[in-house]
């Protein structure tokens, strides 16, 4: 084989190599939606399905063993743009008895001169105990407006369903509260 | 298949002054490049974990601000992976792939002196990025480590966007490299040598550089997504407008977990010559090496969740991510059968390369035993993000992929300079090395499983013993390096003459060229008889 046919050789593999990385950028992009994809798939959990989750009225039932008490923790935490106090206006941790409605409330504040609009993003640990923790009432089911310096209660009603698995005796309900902007990219895919 | 001579016109002028470097298109030129550019970076590395271990000493903080501690464990990790691990291995692969397959060049020679050249520039970002917070209005500085997951490694000052740059830099050379290795690795084999024929250290690059080319690009997307999160509004990671953080972690492992293999790999080459040479056997298993570097090199690429156990994946996700990555050390474990059965009763001599082999051997077994404590969900609950991590990879990178590259450096360097290194003194350097290595990083292992948290500038007291033990490791450690480079200069600089063959129990194409080869070596083909002086057959 000749010169000139090696070169033309290299040059071939030289070109599909370089598809191939581009390709791999490509796909690099094309995991955005595709974890979500496979996850929805396959069944195992997203942040797509944990809001699902969320906003889909949980297991309840109040008959069942009454007596069983676990310790629920409340905890928010805001993002760094968002320019808002929130603030839960009682103690953090409270002892709860499955199959019982309790409501709690939250103050917000917008701290800034301008509305501002919020959306609370719920998520519930361990995560087991996601489909027995229902939300009858929630601020995070809808964005919130306030208007610049206003304060507002935000009330949070839940049950925990006695059929909870026996072995979780506490549960963790964390609130992210983040600024919403319109012209997101993320948004705009969904 | 023929490859050779008629093609390169090459005149055997060597080119002279600092013109023969920077426009060098030769692939030995080019692989010394890559190598001392890779121990400059090692000192650089090394000069930051010095100040880390030195801040560790003592709980309290001492020296570092919290911040600077943190972009100091992730400058230590980065230089040492991109520039100085991976150039390497891509020096090695410059130097001896040509000699091996008995090709007068690489394929793609300027594309090579392009890879190469790249990298001074990257490295000048990467370095950037580390001082540019120390001067005013140079932002926070990157407290992420080396994975710069967001949100955190959005809010971090420009330095970040210099080291996004810098990535990109990296990931273009490397896989600019490895498209140069694959080519070579197809078109220019000597004639009469098919691929399995090949030298083993060519089959782990061929295998590395199809990792580097699947998985740098991802990288290199996800970093590109950070950037456009930074500054262009999009909203990839930033949860506050929708997206996902946990889709980066993703994307770095999706790349991150495969690269481990990258490290590791081109140092398995070099074994699977050392452990032959010095046992004066043929290598066991050739087949079945190919065969279980292609298996680590495919699940590797898939599962890279075990990286993230605690993010709350489902229970069948951790579960298939467990098997898998536990299955993986069915492959590793026998690649390392194999250099066990070549040493089985072979007359062995313990010269460097091959005490470094035989430490490898026993220290990076060690650190896959550990990989696979922290593969099983349960008990990785526990150590993740942990000071056992940190022993983990070490004792797996160090011997794995470090080691590795030194025990070819003592190989090949009378090959390369047609001088024999100091014998004496090399086996001191191994000695002190490897001690100083158990030292550092053994203790390390207690630490976490006491609880001590990694990536943290202060730590409670009831850690301090071990933490002592480790600083002072890492001083032995870390000066015995100044030794290899004394080493290394004075090999360069003279030293007895190596002949043609250097080791008596060495085979392979590279041994019938004189020591040091001559500038363009190759320009005709092999003869048969030279392609059967392998360690595949019998001899
Ligand atoms: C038997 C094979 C191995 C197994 C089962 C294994 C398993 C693991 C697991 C589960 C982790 C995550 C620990 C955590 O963060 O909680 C880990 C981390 C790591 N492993 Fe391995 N590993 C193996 C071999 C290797 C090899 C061969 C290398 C490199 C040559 C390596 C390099 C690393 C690195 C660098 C990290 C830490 C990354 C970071 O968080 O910064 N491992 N390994
Ligand atoms: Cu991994």
């Amino acid at each position: 084989m000749d010169n000139g046919a090696v070169k033309q050789k290299n040059k071939r593999l030289l070109l599909m190599l370089s598809g191939l990385v581009v390709g791999m950028f490509a796909f690099g992009f094309a995991l955005v939606p595709l974890y979500e994809l496979i996850c929805q798939v396959t069944g195992v959990q997203s942040i797509a399905q944990r809001q699902v989750i969320g906003d889909q009225p949980a297991e309840i039932s109040v008959v069942g063993n009454s007596q069983r008490t676990l310790k629920v923790k409340l905890d928010t935490s805001i993002h760094p743009s968002l320019p808002w106090r929130f603030d839960l206006q009682q103690p953090a941790v409270m002892e709860v008895k499955v199959g019982e409605v309790y409501e709690v409330v939250f103050k917000a504040n917008n701290r800034s001169n301008d509305p501002v609009t919020a959306q609370a993003i719920p998520s519930v640990a361990p995560w087991q105990a996601n489909a027995y923790f229902n939300k009858l009432e929630c601020f995070c089911f809808n964005r919130q407006t306030l208007a610049g310096g206003e304060q507002t209660e935000m009330p949070l009603r839940f049950v925990v369903s006695p059929k909870l698995p026996e072995g979780i005796n506490s549960i963790t309900l964390s609130y992210n509260i983040m600024k919403l902007e319109d012209n997101t990219l993320a948004q705009l895919a969904r | 298949m023929s490859t050779y001579a008629a093609e390169h016109h090459h005149d055997d002028h060597v080119p002279t002054g600092w013109r023969r470097w920077v426009f060098s298109t030769n692939h030995k030129d080019i692989g010394t490049l890559y190598l001392l550019f890779a121990l400059c970076m090692l000192f650089l590395g090394g000069a930051s974990a010095m100040l880390i271990r030195a801040e560790l000493f003592q709980p309290g903080i001492q020296l570092l601000h919290p911040d600077l501690y943190n972009n100091l464990v992730t400058n230590h990790a980065l230089i040492m992976i991109f520039g100085a691990v991976m150039p390497a291995a891509a020096g090695l692969a410059n130097w001896m792939i040509p000699l091996m397959i008995g090709a007068p060049d690489m394929a793609l020679p300027r594309m090579n002196n392009l890879s190469f050249w790249i990298l001074p520039a990257a490295a000048t970002m990467l370095i950037l990025s580390f001082v540019v917070p120390f001067f005013p209005g140079g932002g926070s500085q990157i407290n992420t480590g080396w994975t710069l997951y967001p949100p955190l490694s959005l809010q971090v000052g420009m330095s970040m966007d210099f080291l996004i740059f810098a990535i990109h830099l990296l990931g273009i050379s490397s896989v600019l490299a490895s498209i140069n290795i694959i080519v070579t690795l197809f078109n220019m084999r000597a004639p009469g040598m098919t691929l399995m024929q090949m030298p083993m250290f060519c089959w782990t690059w061929l295998v590395t550089a199809f990792l580097l080319i699947l998985v740098v690009p991802v990288l290199a997307g996800g970093v590109t997504m950070l950037l456009f999160d930074r500054h262009f509004g999009t909203s990839f990671f930033d949860a506050a407008g929708g997206g996902d953080p946990v889709l980066f972690q993703h994307l770095f492992w999706f790349f991150g977990h495969p690269e481990v293999y990258v490290l590791l790999l081109p140092s398995i080459g070099v074994l699977a010559h050392v452990i032959p040479t010095f046992s004066r056997k043929p290598l066991f298993g050739y087949k079945s090496m190919v065969g279980s570097m292609l298996a680590v090199a495919t699940i590797g690429m898939v599962v890279w969740a075990h990286h993230q156990y605690t993010i709350g994946m489902s229970l069948g996700a951790v579960t298939y991510f467990m098997i898998g990555t536990i299955i993986i050390s069915i492959p590793v474990g026998l690649m390392i059968f194999n250099f066990i059965a070549t040493m089985w009763r072979g007359s062995m001599t313990f010269e460097t390369p091959m005490l470094f082999a035989v430490a490898i051997i026993l220290m990076f077994t060690f650190g896959g035993l550990s990989g696979v404590m922290l593969a099983v969900v349960p008990a990785d609950m526990q150590y993740h993000d942990s000071m056992f991590v940190v022993a983990h990879f070490h004792y797996v990178l160090m011997p794995g992929a470090v080691f590795g590259l030194f025990a070819g450096v003592f190989y090949w360097l009378p090959k390369w300079t047609g001088h024999m290194y100091d014998e004496v003194l090399a086996k001191w350097f191994f000695w002190i090395n490897v001690i100083g290595f158990n030292i550092t990083f053994f203790p390390q292992h207690f630490l976490g499983l006491a609880g001590m948290p990694r990536r943290i500038v202060d730590y409670n007291v009831m850690f301090t013993e071990f933490n002592v033990v480790s600083s002072i490791g890492a001083i032995i450690f870390g000066l015995s390096h100044l030794l290899l480079l004394y080493i290394v200069i004075k090999t360069i600089r003279g030293g007895k003459k190596a002949d043609a063959k250097v080791w008596e129990g060495a085979h392979g194409l590279e041994w019938h060229l004189d020591s040091p080869p001559a500038f363009h070596s190759w320009s005709t083909a092999p003869k048969a008889i030279e392609l059967t002086d392998t360690y595949e057959k019998p001899q």
